[in-house]
């Protein structure tokens, strides 16, 4: 495992939708670096006999009848929205522009 | 004893007393309310615990609940007593901001389902408390909102993330207050700040409204001044929620029972397992956190801090249990593990702040610009360095070798658990290694931060139950640590037993509670304003 470089946490950034500046990318990457390098250590002690663990207590499916129910009105789950129209959340334009 | 006439002397109280003075007449809740509003007002300038505070809506309920007492209606126990809830909580009508400008002015449409059981409860809400970004944080200075100051020492941080709620705890601005825990949140800031906090099994207090942060590591809890409180706000807060498929379906432990039998102070036949990891010794603590080579002989601990744990474990002794060792190697992964964990998950859940459906938009072309944009401005550097790191942990490639790793650790610490559970009937360790450390000392080394959530960590990873009430002060700073009790899965009650075992011995031996040593505040504003 290697520590991150400036440009792999460019490339994390844009996964992750979050603009960074040049600035930010040199701060993140050197303490990141560190923190991977810190959190490596897992890999010390988990051999493949050992189960994974996703969940702190056992769990199983839930299920209930296929009904409606009273949930948020159209206009309560618009309430907050920055922007809507005719009953739906309005996006900016989804493709770029050189389309 | 309490002059209920005295709004100085009414806000000391604690809610079980606030709830018999109603009940007896010698108080309404209207008055209390109004005595908590009017401490906000003179000390949340300097503490600054609270990110919003609602005085109309607490007065209405406090009224309504005055009434109905007036009226002769049968009442919950703890109506009338006034709350605070951390602002991770979603209240409807109340702003909800999880500490972070991208949540800014969001009002939500909904309750979440501890919000609900608080407001059938009747108890008025004093405001939502401030925390770390998403709880992401041990000191609350990564909320977007500025920092909260500890009241014990305003130059100092009160912990994170729920520095916020225990905070106005040990400030007197309410005598409860809701917070939750990922890593710690809700026992670290009640160690720093003097005060009692408590992480329940998970799946025991519905998540339903809880802003998520680690899905399966998050967990809300009661904070309260004494063990009792806590454990009577835990049973309003606790039980099966359908809304949460996480929520376990059994019923809440009896934990105010608990608590009432621990404080007649006899543990005969109770086992305590110390942690040797957590003790204190030449541990991982302060060592290498990449390497795990331990540091100086002191273990990072404070040498208060580990006085105090020694002298509790001799109270606990006193009262008839029996202390053993017990070990939990692979403790020193719990770290590591969850630092993978937890930015795995983080940055899943927090992809829903994407400037389509609530919270802030930057405008900036298209949608997919604009949500870039919109992370970039409404998101603080502790956010974004957890979100890359997930990101990454989660990415192809890496996948097995960190997220799947470290979810093996998470097998090997619950198996620790196992086997110390077998020797012992709940594990002890000091709650953080030292005492509140300064506002700033910390910031820049994520690192160091982390580190000390080392002793916090390993219940949020097994999913069991943990609490921490205070030891003392440290001799060498005057400044309070905090004791942690964990317990086995579902078996809550054991922590408000021992907790209030311990806490009744101490109170005897101090002559007045560990609070009644902090510092008053007025007269600290005052010296501050002159």
């Amino acid at each position: 495992m290697s520590s991150l470089e400036r440009s792999d946490v460019a490339r994390l950034a844009a996964l992750a939708r979050i603009d960074m500046t040049d600035q930010d990318l040199d701060r993140m990457a050197g303490q990141l670096s560190a923190i991977v390098d810190a959190v490596a250590k897992v890999a010390e002690v988990a051999d493949s006999d050992v189960v994974a663990t996703s969940h702190p207590i056992p769990m199983a499916n839930i299920h209930r009848e296929d009904v409606v129910r009273l949930s948020l009105t159209q206009e309560q789950a618009l309430s907050a929205a920055p922007a809507s129209e005719d009953g739906r959340f309005r996006v900016p334009q989804i493709l770029g522009e050189e389309a | 004893m309490t002059d209920w006439n005295n709004a100085g002397e009414i806000i000391r109280a604690t809610a079980a007393q606030m709830a018999d003075a109603m009940a007896a007449g010698h108080v309404t809740s209207v008055q209390l309310t109004q005595a908590h509003l009017d401490r906000i007002g003179a000390v949340d300038g300097a503490v600054h615990a609270f990110l919003h505070v609602d005085a109309e809506g607490a007065l209405a309920t406090a009224a309504s609940v005055d009434a109905d007492r007036a009226g002769g209606k049968a009442l919950p126990a703890l109506a009338g007593v006034p709350i605070a809830l951390k602002d991770l909580l979603v209240t409807k009508g109340l702003p909800t901001t999880s500490g972070s400008k991208i949540l800014e002015g969001w009002i939500p449409p909904y309750d979440a389902t501890v919000t609900r059981k608080i407001r059938e409860a009747r108890m008025p809400i004093l405001g939502k408390t401030n925390l770390d970004e998403f709880a992401m944080g041990s000191s609350t200075e990564h909320s977007g909102y500025g920092p909260t100051h500890n009241p014990w020492d305003l130059e100092r941080i009160p912990g994170g993330s729920g520095g916020g709620s225990s905070a106005a705890l040990a400030a007197w601005e309410s005598p409860l207050a809701v917070g939750s825990d990922t890593g710690g949140s809700i026992r670290q800031p009640a160690s720093f700040t003097g005060t009692v906090g408590v992480k329940p099994t998970y799946g025991g207090v519905s998540r339903y409204g809880a802003i998520a942060l680690a899905s399966s590591l998050d967990q809300l809890g009661p904070c309260g001044r004494t063990v009792l409180d806590t454990a009577m706000l835990h049973e309003v807060m606790g039980g099966h929620d359908e809304m949460d498929a996480t929520s376990l379906n059994e019923p809440v432990p009896a934990v105010v029972a608990a608590a009432r039998e621990g404080a007649r102070g006899d543990l005969t036949g109770m086992r305590i397992g110390v942690v040797k990891e957590l003790r204190g010794d030449g541990n991982f603590a302060n060592g290498d956190f990449a390497t795990g080579e331990p540091g100086d002989d002191a273990g990072g601990y404070q040498p208060g801090v580990k006085q105090r744990f020694q002298e509790s474990l001799d109270k606990l002794r006193d009262a008839g249990a029996e202390i053993v060792e017990v070990s939990c190697p692979n403790f020193q992964y719990a770290l590591a593990a969850y630092y993978l964990i937890l930015p795995a998950e983080a940055s899943s859940n927090l992809a829903k702040f994407d400037s389509v459906r609530f919270g802030l938009r930057v405008e900036t072309g298209t949608v997919e610009r604009t949500m870039a944009a919109t992370r970039a401005a409404g998101f603080g550097d502790e956010v974004k360095r957890r979100i890359v790191l997930g990101t990454y942990a989660l990415s192809a490639g890496f996948y097995d070798a960190y997220y799947g790793s470290a979810q093996k650790v998470r097998t090997l610490i619950q198996q620790d658990f196992a086997a110390a559970f077998e020797l012992a009937d709940v594990l002890v360790s000091p709650t953080t290694p030292t005492t509140p450390f300064k506002l700033g000392e910390r910031i820049d080394d994520p690192l160091a931060m982390y580190l000390n959530d080392v002793a916090t960590i390993p219940a949020n990873l097994a999913g069991i139950p943990g609490m921490s009430l205070p030891s003392g002060v440290a001799p060498e700073d005057g400044l309070p640590t905090g004791f942690q009790i964990l317990a086995p899965a579902r078996e809550d009650a054991r922590l408000y037993r021992v907790g209030a075992a311990l806490e009744a011995a101490l109170v005897a031996e101090w002559g007045g509670s560990l609070m009644d040593q902090a510092p008053t505040l007025e007269i600290d504003t005052a010296e501050a304003r002159a």
